[in-house]
């Protein structure tokens, strides 16, 4: 769908994107992480065609990019707003036909998307008489309604109380189910791990990290795990086939997390446990993309 | 295109359907023809409406006994008394000044309770003075006719001598047409360039800019912006001038009337004051205000009306399209309106310049070099070359000032977007003017 070579982007004092490439596959939701400053913003408004990059290219589905996909882009900004003495109706329909859309079209899928959202009565008031959360669901729909190919969100459920979040993630979730591709930018990890198929990780103007989260998950094991049994602690014997990182006692039940050694595998730490204590449950702990993304980005400082 | 097309509706409509511009639209030409006519309806009915003096006269020259008449709101009363009882019963007599002339004319004093006001002080010098000389004159032996003819005041009336043929040029009209465009045009650049100016700052702080900038262009947005609030001007600036035009045909035949009943009234109150020495008086007498209104309007039809105000048109536009684009460049670059302060100033300077100058020179040397300069440099032209249209431009100057405004606001265009496209999208930075030619310089 988007394929991102070698962008570069450089301002006065400093290079905000350092030859970075990202494939997005079509149909997919993409996360697009980092730290503050590290450059998601600009590549975000260079696939816009707000600002332009200083070298590399952009593809969209194989085609240069160019002004005319601008009406098969939706584009949520982080930091959004509204005029705020105009009146929803007439403002969404703006939004909308400077996408391209004409006026009889537009109102048609004004009206049904408002419906849907329960926002019919919203139509004549001004953005100031409401709040920001409503906002944000007009926002949302004057994003979403020239159905564009690709969505790009960024931070899209800041300013929602929970119930609206979930209103609106089960809508870009239907989205894409209807074949959108969308990029999603968040600090959000648990999100991320809930939505996205991919991610790619920017830090400091370069990608250090991209691919599928099952796989990047499965990279970053590092053979902890997470026992419960009954019986009595072992955190005393000596030749453990594991370092124990923590053990916790409730009532006789134990709960011991482990990194393996080297070279073992989780069969030889049973062997080694059956004989001593009961055990009730084994879980491995793959490392959460919170933890991956303060892992990875830590250590490239 | 389609989309600056909407742009500009947006722009425009969402202005023109605010109250305040119907208030203003509507408010403006009819304030002002009223003050207008109301300023006439005083001047013709001063006498009448103004608050009645009564002046004690103790005259002990002998001199004005029978000359000072009543005039205007002045109604004198010759006291037997001599000065000295007078003066002891003036707080009780009930009269509000008591006017002391010695025998020699020398040392007249007004006394009264309260200060006297400068107009009745110098109405009653004046009358004083036109009487005294008259009477002089005519003790050292000059006859009451030659005197009349040689008080008889003169006028000039200025002949405009063209190729056309001769106009009636009317420097009065000319200079009050000039300085009402040209304040119209400063005043009219400062309200919509900063109505451009706050539309850009809005969508800046609410970051509405990045929603559309992300459909349009930069260039588009301003663009869009700076043809619809122009047009928003424009609309109102020709519904002044179609409101005014009614509304000063209805006024001008009013005030026809009531000058004329004024100036018979005003000529009858003459006549009857022309005592032996009186028809001096009269002739001397400072021009009827309501006869002066009269034929004002009548050298109003004398400037070519249609040329002055496609002339005004034409540099409103160009000067606003100039200006706008400077306006625009300095809201993309501030985070609200405060900041703006810094870069004010260039736009401010050549404006507030050209006025001072305008009002002060121009208007009193249409055509002298620095006049002629002032109306070519694209900055000042439309406020120094409005000035002077009412006076008569030749045409290659007129042309040449056109061209290059129009390339004017052509470059200023082209300077602002250059530093508006990155200005919108830069949050939280404190803009320098070093900034400003960074921002210039950048590639895309």
């Amino acid at each position: 769908m988007i394929s991102i070579r070698n962008i570069v982007k450089q301002y006065a004092n400093h290079r905000a994107l350092d030859n970075v490439s990202i494939e997005i596959e079509k149909g997919k939701v993409f996360g697009l992480l980092g730290p503050n400053g590290a450059g998601k913003t600009s590549l975000i408004r260079i696939i816009n065609q707000i600002t332009a990059p200083d070298s590399g290219e952009i593809l969209f589905n194989g085609e240069k990019l160019t002004q005319k996909h601008i009406s098969r882009i939706g584009y949520l900004p982080e930091e959004r707003g509204l005029y705020k003495k105009m009146e929803i109706g007439e403002q969404v329909l703006y939004l909308a036909r400077l996408k391209g859309l004409g006026k009889e079209e537009a109102t048609r899928r004004i009206k049904y998307w408002f419906t849907k959202l329960e926002m019919e009565s919203w139509w004549n008031k001004k953005v100031e008489d409401l709040s920001k959360g409503m906002q944000q669901k007009v926002q949302f729909v004057a994003t979403v309604l020239h159905e564009p190919e690709l969505l790009i969100l960024d931070e899209p459920f800041t300013g929602f109380d929970p119930v609206n979040a979930e209103i609106v993630k089960n809508e870009i979730l239907e989205l894409n189910r209807k074949g959108a591709t969308i990029i999603f930018s968040t600090h959000r990890m648990e999100s991320v791990e809930e939505l996205c198929d991919s991610i790619a990780l920017l830090n400091l103007s370069h990608k250090i990290l991209d691919g599928k989260v099952k796989t990047i998950r499965n990279n970053f094991r590092n053979g902890i795990y997470l026992f419960e049994f009954e019986g009595n602690s072992i955190s005393g014997n000596n030749n453990l086939p594991f370092t124990i990182l923590s053990e916790t006692n409730h009532d006789n039940s134990w709960q011991l997390k482990v990194r393996i050694n080297e070279g073992s595998r989780v069969n030889d730490v049973l062997q080694y446990m059956l004989p001593l204590v009961t055990i009730t449950k084994v879980e491995e702990v793959v490392p959460t993309m919170n933890e991956i993304f303060i892992q990875t980005v830590s250590k490239a400082i | 295109m389609n989309k600056i097309l909407l742009i500009i509706q947006r722009e425009y409509f969402s202005r023109v359907k605010k109250k305040s511009f119907l208030i203003m639209t509507f408010l403006v030409p009819v304030l002002s023809i009223s003050s207008f006519v109301l300023m006439f309806y005083l001047m013709a009915k001063q006498s009448d409406l103004g608050d009645k003096k009564k002046v004690e006269v103790v005259d002990e020259s002998g001199m004005f006994q029978n000359s000072l008449k009543n005039i205007g709101t002045l109604d004198f009363v010759f006291s037997g008394d001599n000065y000295k009882s007078a003066q002891a019963g003036f707080l009780k007599s009930g009269y509000d000044y008591l006017l002391h002339i010695p025998s020699g004319c020398t040392g007249v004093q007004l006394l009264g309770e309260k200060k006297p006001s400068a107009v009745v002080l110098q109405n009653i010098e004046t009358r004083l003075s036109e009487i005294a000389q008259s009477r002089r004159l005519q003790k050292a032996g000059i006859d009451t006719a030659v005197l009349a003819l040689a008080q008889k005041p003169i006028s000039i009336e200025p002949i405009q001598l063209t190729e056309k043929g001769i106009i009636n040029a009317q420097v009065a009209v000319a200079y009050v047409v000039g300085f009402v465009a040209a304040f119209l045009i400063y005043m009219s650049l400062f309200i919509y360039g900063a109505q451009v100016m706050r539309g850009v700052i809005e969508e800046k702080v609410s970051r509405i800019v990045e929603v559309i900038i992300s459909s349009v262009k930069p260039f588009q947005l301003m663009m869009g912006k700076i043809i619809g609030i122009g047009l928003v001007g424009l609309t109102q600036f020709v519904l002044w001038i179609v409101l005014s035009l009614v509304l000063s045909t209805a006024a001008g035949t009013l005030i026809a009337k009531q000058a004329g009943v004024a100036t018979t009234a005003n000529v009858a109150q003459m006549q009857q004051a022309a005592g032996p020495a009186g028809a001096t008086a009269s002739a001397v007498a400072p021009q009827d205000p309501a006869s002066n209104a009269t034929k004002i309007m009548q050298s109003i039809k004398s400037i070519p009306l249609t040329y002055t105000i496609l002339c005004f048109l034409f540099y409103f536009l160009s000067g606003y399209l100039l200006y706008s684009a400077i306006f625009a460049a300095v809201g993309s670059a501030v985070d609200n309106e405060t900041e703006t302060q810094q870069f004010m100033l260039p736009i401010t300077l050549p404006l507030v310049f050209t006025f001072v100058i305008s009002m002060s020179f121009i208007i009193n040397n249409p055509d002298s070099t620095l006049s002629i300069w002032l109306s070519m440099i694209p900055l000042t032209s439309p406020i120094a070359m409005m000035i002077r249209i009412p006076f008569g431009v030749p045409w290659p100057q007129l042309v040449l000032s056109m061209v290059l405004m129009v390339l004017g606001f052509l470059f200023t265009t082209w300077v602002a977007a250059r530093i508006y496209r990155v200005g919108i999208l830069m949050y939280g930075k404190k803009a320098s003017y070093k900034e400003l030619a960074k921002w210039f310089m950048y590639k895309e």
